[in-house]
C-alpha cells in the first residue's frame, strides 16, 4: 500500500473488507445492466421532485425532531446544542429536542433503546455496529439525505453504507489516537519524539528519572486499554491482523496475540501504576498536571484541557515502531456520526436535520465548540481549526491504514464481556499470558458460533 | 348470633363477585409480574438469543450456556466466592452493627434524633449520590482516605482491596437499614417485660440477651431473610463503582453485563439469572419452612 495523497484516499482505506466486496459484486453486475442503470438514472432525474416530497424537504419544515446525543462530556453536549440551535434558528418552525444520555450507559442500552422509543436522530459510530443495526433494521435509511451532501469524498459515503448498499449514516467527526504530549514539558526536559518502542523505554527511564510518571494511564471503565491493545497489535502484526482478528478470523491463542500481551508487560513498568481505579479523566488531568510525561489515548484528551495556550500547549505523536517490516504508519481514528430511527415521528424534519448535520456550516459549529475533533466534511473551515486539529488532519491523512476502535470492530459482546475483563485480569497479572489468551480463545469461539 | 357457615351458596352475587376478584386480581399479576418472567428466563436460559428480533427467530442450545459458565467464563467463580463474602460480612459485621445501633439509641443516648438520622441517612440518599461520595473518599490520586493517611492504596481499582472498601461502603448502608427495622421493633417491646427483669437483678447484657431478644423473634427472622436477600441482590454499590468489574464480580453484575449491556447476550445472562434463582430459591425454601413451622 502507498501513502493515500488527500483526505479522500485516506477515507477509502476505512471501508471495511465486507464492504469492498460488496462493492466488486455490485460492479460485476453493474457492467451487465448498465444501460439499465442508465435508464433508471434518467427516470429518477424526471421525478426529482416527488422524491425530494417523500426524501428531503427544500422547504421550511414544522413540528418538533428530537435528537438523541450521547455526547455528555461538557463541551460537547454544548457543541452538539450550539448546531441544534443553528438549525432551529433557519428553520423557524421547528424545534429540536435534545435527549443527552451519559457516554457510556448510551452505548451500553443501545439495544434496548432502539427498540424501545428511540429519539428520530441519534449519534451512532460507524463501523461492525452501525452496519448490524441496519441488518436488523433497526436503523433507518438515509440515503435520500446522502443525495443533498456535498463535501463527503465516496470513501465516507462508503463508510456509511450499510450491508444491503444504501446509507444508514451521516458522518460528522472523527478523531485520531495517538501519544499525547505537553510541548513545553518536552522543551524544559529536552526530550525527543521516540521512533521506536526502545527509545520510548529510554525516554521513559528519563521520565522517571525527573520524577515524572511516564505514560499516564486509567482503565476503570475497561474501554481505554483497549486502545493501547491495539496500538501494539498495529505494530507488531500490522493492519490485516487487526482486521481479522477482530473479525474473528484469527487465534486468539495465537503466538502474535501473545507477542502483543508480553511487550505490553515490558512497558507496563512505565505505565502509572494502579490504573484500574482511574478513570481517563483522572489520567488526562496528570498530564495536564505535568505530572505524567505522555498519555496514549484519543485526541478527546484535549478536552481536559484549558482552551488557548494550554491546548496549543497539547501535541501528540504515533505510536513508535516496534518491527521495521510492519512500520508505524498503521492508526485508529474513529469516526462519530448520527443515523436516524426506523419511520421517524418527524420524518421531513428528521432528514433535514441530518443533512444539515453533515453540512460544513454544522460541522464549523461543533469543531470550534470542541477543538478536540476534526470535522470528516471537506467542506468545513480549516483555517478555524487549532494547531491540534490542523496535525490531526494531517496525521490521518499521513496515515497508510486506519481502524476504527477494538469495541467498534468486533462483535460488541466479545468486546464488553470477554475483553474487556481479559484485558483488565492481564493488568492485575500480566505474568499469565498463556493461560489468558487460551481463556480469550475460548470464550471467542463460544460467542462467535452464535 | 352468626349463623353457622353453610358454604358458597350462602354468599349473595356481590359477594361472590367480590371474592372471585380478590382470588383473580393477584393470582393474576403474581403470575404474570413472578411466574412469567421467572420461567421466561428459565427457558431463555438453554438459547443464545441477541434480544433483537422476533421470538420465533430463537433458537435452542441446550445446556451451553451452563457449560459454558461453569468452564470458560472466567468471572463466574470469583462471583460466587464474592457473594459469599458479601453474605458472610452482611451477616457477621453489619447486621450485628445495626442492632447495636437501634439498642444504643433505643437506651436514649443524649441526641438520639441526630444519630437516628444520620446513621439512616445512607439508605435515604440516592443511588448515584452514594456513588459519588464513596467515589471523593477512596479515589487513589484525588480520593479524601489517601489524602488523609498519605497513603497510595488503591482503593477501588486493586482487586484484593476493592472488595472490602466496598463492604464497608455496604455495611454502612445496611447497618442503618437495618437499625431502622429492629428500632421499630424494640419500640413495640412491652416496658413491663423489662421492669421485671431489673427487679428481679438481671444486668442490662442479661435483659437483652435472655429477655428482649428471645420476645424479638418474629423480627428477627424479619433482619435475617432482610440480610440475606439484600446480600443476594447486592449490586448498585458495586454497578455505579466499576460495573462489576475487576475484583467486584458479582452474580448480579455479571447478569446486568450480559443482558442489559451492549453485549445483548441475553440467552447467556439468563442461564446466570437462573443460577441466581436458584441459590435464592435454596435460602426462601429454607425461610418459608422456619415461618411455616411457627404457625
Amino acid at each position: 500500500m502507498t501513502r493515500p495523497t488527500n483526505e479522500a484516499e485516506y477515507l477509502a482505506r476505512l471501508i471495511p473488507p465486507s464492504l469492498s466486496g460488496v462493492d466488486r459484486r455490485t460492479l460485476l453486475r453493474g457492467a451487465v445492466g448498465i444501460g439499465a442503470l442508465l435508464g433508471a438514472g434518467g427516470l429518477a432525474a424526471c421525478s426529482s421532485d416527488t422524491t425530494t416530497a417523500t426524501g428531503v424537504p427544500t422547504g421550511a419544515v414544522t413540528g418538533t425532531v428530537t435528537a438523541g446525543s450521547n455526547q455528555s462530556d461538557a463541551v460537547s453536549k454544548a457543541a452538539i446544542q450550539a448546531v441544534m440551535d443553528a438549525f432551529a434558528k433557519a428553520d423557524s418552525g421547528t424545534t429540536v429536542k435534545i435527549n443527552t444520555i451519559d457516554h457510556n450507559s448510551f452505548q451500553a442500552n443501545i439495544n434496548n433503546y432502539l427498540q424501545g422509543a428511540p429519539d428520530d436522530v441519534f449519534t451512532w459510530f460507524s463501523g461492525y455496529r452501525m452496519r448490524f443495526f441496519a441488518d436488523k433494521q433497526l436503523a433507518g435509511d438515509v440515503s435520500d439525505v446522502w443525495t443533498k451532501i456535498t463535501g463527503m469524498s465516496d470513501a465516507l459515503k462508503k463508510a456509511s453504507t450499510a450491508d444491503d448498499g444504501k446509507q444508514y449514516f451521516v458522518s460528522a467527526t472523527y478523531y485520531p489516537w495517538a501519544i499525547f504530549y505537553r510541548k513545553s514539558v518536552f522543551k524544559d526536559k529536552g526530550y525527543e519524539v521516540p521512533k521506536t518502542l526502545d527509545e520510548l523505554n529510554t525516554l521513559g527511564g528519563q521520565m522517571k528519572k525527573d520524577g515524572l510518571i511516564p505514560i499516564a494511564f486509567g482503565d476503570k471503565d475497561g474501554w481505554p486499554a483497549m486502545g493501547t491493545f491495539d496500538q501494539l497489535n498495529l505494530r507488531i502484526n500490522g493492519y490485516d491482523f487487526h482486521v481479522s482478528l477482530m473479525a474473528g478470523k484469527e487465534s486468539w491463542a495465537d503466538p502474535k496475540v501473545e507477542k502483543v500481551f508480553d511487550t505490553w508487560a515490558g512497558l507496563l513498568p512505565i505505565h502509572q501504576p494502579d490504573a484500574l481505579g482511574r478513570t481517563w479523566q483522572e489520567a488526562a488531568q496528570s498530564l495536564q498536571q505535568k505530572k505524567s510525561g505522555v498519555y496514549l489515548l484519543g485526541s478527546f484528551v484535549a478536552q481536559q484541557f484549558g482552551k488557548g495556550a494550554e491546548q496549543e500547549d497539547l501535541d501528540f505523536f504515533t505510536f513508535p515502531e516496534i518491527d521495521p517490516a510492519i512500520g508505524a504508519d498503521a492508526i485508529e481514528a474513529p469516526i462519530d456520526g448520527w443515523m436516524m430511527r426506523k419511520s421517524p415521528k418527524n420524518e421531513g424534519a428528521a432528514n433535514k436535520l441530518l443533512a444539515y448535520l453533515g453540512s460544513p456550516e454544522s460541522r464549523n459549529i461543533v469543531v470550534k465548540a470542541d477543538p478536540s475533533v476534526i470535522a470528516t466534511n471537506d467542506g468545513a473551515d480549516e483555517a478555524a481549526y487549532t494547531s491540534l486539529q490542523k496535525k490531526s488532519v494531517e496525521f490521518v491523512k499521513s496515515a497508510k491504514s486506519i481502524a476504527q476502535f477494538m469495541d467498534r470492530d468486533t462483535r460488541p459482546d466479545f468486546a464488553s464481556t470477554v475483553m474487556i475483563p481479559a484485558i483488565q485480569t492481564f493488568l492485575k497479572n500480566p505474568k499469565d499470558i498463556d493461560g489468558l489468551t487460551n481463556s480469550i480463545e475460548a470464550q471467542k469461539k463460544s460467542i462467535f458460533a452464535s | 348470633m352468626a349463623r353457622k357457615y353453610k358454604g358458597i351458596d350462602q354468599l349473595s352475587t356481590r359477594d361472590k363477585i367480590v371474592v372471585g376478584l380478590m382470588v383473580v386480581v393477584p393470582t393474576a399479576l403474581v403470575l404474570w409480574l413472578v411466574w412469567v418472567p421467572a420461567i421466561g428466563s428459565v427457558l431463555l436460559s438453554f438459547t443464545n438469543w441477541d434480544g433483537i428480533g422476533p421470538l420465533s427467530g430463537i433458537k435452542s442450545v441446550g445446556f451451553q450456556n451452563y457449560v459454558d459458565i461453569a468452564t470458560i467464563y472466567p468471572p463466574f467463580w470469583p462471583a460466587i466466592q464474592h457473594n459469599l463474602i458479601w453474605l458472610g460480612v452482611m451477616f457477621l459485621i453489619a447486621t450485628p452493627l445495626g442492632m447495636f445501633f437501634a439498642i444504643l439509641i433505643d437506651k436514649g443516648v443524649r441526641g438520639t434524633r441526630f444519630y437516628q438520622t444520620s446513621i439512616y441517612l445512607p439508605v435515604v440518599l440516592s443511588l448515584a449520590l452514594v456513588g459519588f461520595i464513596w467515589q471523593l473518599i477512596y479515589s487513589r490520586d484525588q480520593g479524601l482516605l489517601n489524602a488523609i493517611t498519605g497513603g497510595s492504596t488503591d482503593w477501588y481499582g486493586d482487586p484484593s482491596v476493592n472488595l472490602w472498601a466496598v463492604l464497608v461502603a455496604a455495611t454502612w448502608r445496611h447497618s442503618g437499614y437495618i437499625m431502622l427495622l429492629y428500632l421499630a421493633g424494640l419500640k413495640g417491646v412491652d416496658p413491663s417485660l423489662r421492669e421485671a427483669a431489673k427487679v428481679d437483678g438481671a444486668t442490662d447484657r442479661q435483659t437483652f440477651f435472655r429477655v428482649i431478644f428471645p420476645v424479638m423473634r418474629p423480627i428477627n427472622l424479619i433482619v435475617l431473610v432482610v440480610t440475606f436477600i439484600e446480600s443476594l441482590r447486592a449490586f448498585d454499590l458495586v454497578w455505579v463503582i466499576n460495573r462489576g468489574r475487576n475484583g467486584l464480580e458479582l452474580i448480579s453484575t455479571l447478569v446486568t453485563q450480559n443482558v442489559v449491556g451492549e453485549a445483548s447476550r441475553i440467552g447467556f445472562g439468563s442461564a446466570l439469572a437462573t443460577i441466581m434463582l436458584a441459590i435464592s430459591s435454596v435460602l426462601v425454601v429454607g425461610y418459608l419452612r422456619i415461618v411455616m413451622k411457627e404457625d
